[in-house]
Formats: C-alpha cells, structure tokens, sequence
C-alpha cells in the first residue's frame, strides 16, 4: 500500500518554506502534493520517495506529522477512466473519505490517491483490481 | 434642577446618620456572621464573640479580609446564616478554578436589594412612565433579575427580554416604543451599527436613558453612546458576592456612582498591604454589606480598583460616588460583560489529550463587541491526519468553554512549539481591545 505523508500548517508565511527545506535538506523527492485549506491551518500532503525518512525527520523537529496508507491506482488518461473507478467503489458502498490526482511525468501516467477509512482499504484495494485498475505498491510509486 | 428621589431621608441623611446606620447594622450582621462556619472562627480570633464586641465603625478594621477564594473554600454552605427552609433564592457565578461561588438570599435579602435598585433607577430620573427594556442575561447572572425586580417596584413597564438576538432586541425597542435600556456598553454599541440594517432610524424609537454595566468602560465610550443614540447613560455597579446591581448607580448628574451607604460600607485599600486610603486615593474596593442576613459578606475584596470622591454631589444626596472602575487586582477578563478567568480556560483546555502544554488567550474588538480566540498547539504524538479528527478538536474545545464560561471562543490550532513561551501565565493573555 502507498504511503501519504500528512503535515499539520499553520497558514501563514513562510510555514510551508521551513518543511520544504527540511526535506530537502534530508534529500526527499517530492512526486506529488496536495494541500486541504481549513482557513487557520491545512494539511499537506505528500507522496514522496522516502516516506519514513521524510515522516522522521519532520518528526525530530517537532512537526506534527502522520503517514498513513492511502489507495493509489494508476488511471489511464482516457474519457470515463475516473467514473469506472469510483463507480466500482460506490458500488460495494466504500466511501472515499478525501481523493487527488496527479500525472506522473514522463510517463504520464494518471494516478488516484484516494483516502479510505483504513478497515475498508484492503477491500477497496480488491475491488479496484477487480474493476481492471492496477494498485501502485509504495515502491512502484516512488520509483516511477 | 429637580432632582427626584426614591428615599429621600435616607439618601440626603448627614453623614452622622448614616454612619450610625452602618453601626448598627453591622453588629446585626456580625451577629449573622457568626452563624456562619466561615466567620465565626475568623471573627473568634479578632476578638469578636457577639455583635457587642463591635464598639464603633473602626472596628470594621480589626476583621480580615474576605476573598473569592474564601467563597469557593466555604462552597456550597459555609457562609450560610440561615435555614435552607428561610432561602428565597439563590445567585452563583463560575469560579476561577472550576468551584462556583454561591450566594444566597432571604426574603428581607431580596426586598432589600430591590429597594437599592428601585433608588438606583430613580435617581436617573426613570418614573413609572417608563418602558424597561432588560437586555442582559437572566438566571445565575445577578444583572437581569436583580434590575428587573427593582424596575417593577418603581413601577416601570418592564420588558424581560434578556440577552442577545440583536434583530428581536430591535424590533421589540420599536414595537413597544422602550425609553429606557439595561445592556452593557458593548452590546448597546452593536445594537447601534445594526440598526440600518433593520430599516430602523432613531426617529422611529423613543430611546431616553440607557443603564450600562457589566464591564468597564471610558468616560468616551459613554460619550460616544450618548452621542450615536442621542441618550443619558448611566453607569451601573455591582458584583455577585454582593448582591449584584445596586452597590453604586449614577444620579443625574453622572458624575460618578453613590455607593449606597445604608447598604454598604466601602472601603479603599492598598492591594498589596491591605491598608485603607483616604477618600480620592485610588486602590482596591472593599466592601461589607450590612443588610444581607443569609449570607453576611464582611470586608470583601472586590479585586476592582477605583476611588471614592472626597467631596458631595450636586443632587445632594451624601453618599460618596464611587469612580469608574480603573482596573483589576487579577487577571480576571470582562468579556462582553462576561467575567472570566485565565485559569478558567487553562483548565479546561489542559484537560485535552490532543492539546499540547501551550496556549495563548487572544481578546480583541469586533465591531462593538469583543472576541475571545484561544490558540492552542496540537499535540504531535495524537495528530493522525486526519481533517475530521482536528475539526471535532475545535468543536470539542468550543463546547468545553461553551459549558465553563459561558462564551463561544473562536479556537485557532497551531503548529507544536508555534506559540510564545512565557513562565507567567498572565502572558498567555493578549488583550489587543483599545484601551479606550
């Protein structure tokens, strides 16, 4: 299972500045990030090659900061890809508690990651096979 | 000028008079005291063991202090003079650390605290003419009932409307044609940017006086009332523990409050020695009431500083007036007429796993009103990622105050280790309201 990266930001300057330097100092490669707004704070969120280094050496210097597995399913960029996945979801009633896509490069390979309560995602992750869809293993992901 | 009087006698009596008033009614209510498991030892190691052992007013002075935290010690019956079976009513405010402090009232203790507010309503000017419009809170809170009771002895209309709903405030100051209101300075100040957007003018109310309390105020903020709403406000005294409205109220000269003097004795010390000043010498308050059988209070740290004016008033009535209140012994804030403590939040927040060791409490104006935003850091080892988890956090938060003060804080979450560091605790306030 992929692996998300979620980090607590206070939203004011300079909050996202001091997490991109550490990990980049750490030398992590960011392959895609998404960022929820709740006005005061937002969560970003982050699929990147090293989760655990990434998540320690947030961690060490006090960040609040969670992994957690989320469902990463490649969708081929064609019409009706994206109704065909989440229709295989709703159809066993798996409800998708937040979702994002992105392509990778240079590849171009659409990617879904979907957040799913962590008791169903075993069966989402069947169901997404069963619908034709490949599920990204974390290492496939980061080395794309 | 006419100068209307609710008890004339009593009101202009010589200081001589009043003075022997006060005598003797606080040897009757040292004689109530020493029913009380709070003061009878207190009073025990004074040497005082019936009411004869006070000989003149200066013996006031022999007897210690009385605290808030006296009352929460003493809490729920310790201060208690009468039978349970002779108590008309009860009054009780939030404590500073989570114990309420409770006051209890006899008949005698209501009918004369009505009678204090029934002279504090007439010395305005108010008359039976008058339609009362009673804006702040009734329940625990002393404000609404106790204006209340007083303005239906004087004969007023009385409009027990309460708190908040500014839309249904303004519709009934106009469907009833209010002369006069009981709000806070804050709240009547929002009602007024409200008014155009309610389709209300000025012209379509009848608005005469308005009695503001609750929470300090300048002599600006009043001018600036009276100016917007063309009106007479009249600042308005009291606390809890003593009674609640009624210990001080302007006359029509609003030049300052009358401490009812039959009623109370003031006294102005030192905050930190606890040596009384001269009148005009600005320090803490304290005050004895000397006509409350069910729960005597005897030299009450009032923790409000102010002074009391040397010199009479132009209405003639001889009791002192009592200056606005200049500041706070404590850290206690005054949020929308709202009494709050520091503590009161610390305690509460601190009692939540997801909350890290540090918070700041943020006070500021919006609009009229004030705003109350706790920050609290998140605690890194219970964060989960999770949106609804940090969302129910804030609502659990806001709930949590909601039941202890009273109030709906608006809560910010911050990064771990975000906020100010600071060993005191009063340095987790930042009161950013204009001082004036």
């Amino acid at each position: 299972m992929a692996k998300q990266l979620t980090i607590f930001v206070e939203n004011r300057a300079g909050r996202l500045k001091s997490i991109s330097e550490n990990l980049h100092r750490n030398h992590i490669d960011i392959r895609a990030f998404t960022i929820q707004d709740r006005g005061d704070y937002g969560l970003l969120r982050l699929i990147v090659d090293k989760p655990n280094d990434a998540y320690l050496a947030l961690a060490d210097v006090g960040c609040a900061c969670a992994l957690k597995d989320v469902l990463a399913v490649s969708v081929p960029d064609q019409p009706g890809n994206f109704h065909l996945l989440t229709s295989a979801l709703a159809a066993d009633g798996i409800n998708i508690t937040d979702a994002y896509g992105f392509v990778l490069q240079p590849h171009k390979l659409g990617i879904c990651c979907m957040e799913i309560e962590q008791s169903q995602l075993p069966k989402a992750a069947e169901i997404v096979r069963r619908a034709g869809f490949t599920v990204m293993e974390d290492e496939e992901l980061y080395t794309l | 000028m006419d100068i209307p009087f609710w008890n004339r006698e009593i009101e202009t009596a010589e200081r001589s008079r009043i003075e022997e008033l006060q005598l003797q009614r606080l040897r009757q209510t040292i004689g109530w005291a020493l029913k009380t498991v709070l003061y009878r030892k207190r009073l025990a190691q004074v040497g005082i063991n019936s009411p004869d052992d006070v000989k003149s007013l200066g013996d006031l002075r022999r007897i210690p202090f009385t605290t808030k935290d006296d009352l929460r010690v003493s809490f729920p019956k310790g201060h208690l003079a009468v039978d349970m079976a002779d108590v008309l009513r009860i009054h009780s405010s939030s404590g500073t650390t989570g114990i309420p402090t409770v006051i209890y009232y006899a008949r005698d203790d209501v009918d004369n605290w009505t009678d204090l507010l029934a002279r504090s309503i007439v010395a305005t000017g108010a008359t039976s003419a008058d339609v009362f419009q009673n804006m702040m809170t009734y329940g625990f809170f002393t404000g609404g009932l106790g204006l209340h009771y007083g303005a239906e002895r004087v004969g007023l209309t009385v409009i027990p409307i309460g708190g908040g709903n500014t839309k249904r405030q303004i519709q009934t100051m106009k469907d009833f044609q209010t002369t006069i209101l009981h709000v806070t300075p804050s709240y009547l100040l929002h009602i007024h940017s409200k008014l155009g957007e309610e389709g209300v003018r000025l012209e379509d109310l009848s608005l005469h006086r308005a009695f503001i309390g609750a929470e300090p105020h300048s002599e600006n903020t009043r001018r600036k009332i009276q100016d917007l709403l063309h009106i007479e406000a009249y600042n308005s005294y009291g606390l809890s523990e003593l009674n609640g409205p009624g210990v001080a109220f302007e006359c029509v000269c609003r030049k300052d409050m009358h401490v009812w003097e039959d009623a109370f004795i003031a006294e102005i010390v030192d905050p930190k020695t606890g040596e009384v000043l001269q009148d005009g010498q600005e320090g803490e308050l304290v005050l004895t009431n000397v006509v409350r059988r069910a729960t005597p209070m005897l030299r009450y740290r009032t923790r409000d500083l102010a002074f009391l004016h040397p010199q009479g008033c132009d209405c003639g009535r001889t009791h002192r007036r009592l200056s606005r209140i200049l500041g706070r012994t404590d850290d206690m804030l005054i949020i929308n007429g709202v009494n709050v403590f520091p503590s009161q939040i610390e305690e509460k927040i601190m009692k939540i796993p997801e909350v890290a060791t540090n918070y700041q409490i943020h006070v500021d104006k919006k609009g009229a009103l004030d705003r109350l935003t706790v920050k609290v850091e998140i605690y890194p080892k219970l964060f989960l990622g999770e949106v609804s988890k940090l969302e129910a956090l804030k609502r659990r938060i806001v709930e949590e105050l909601r039941a202890s003060i009273t109030i709906s804080p608006g809560v910010e979450l911050h990064e771990p280790g975000s906020l100010p560091v600071f060993e005191g605790k009063a340095k987790r306030v930042v009161d950013e309201r204009p001082k004036d």
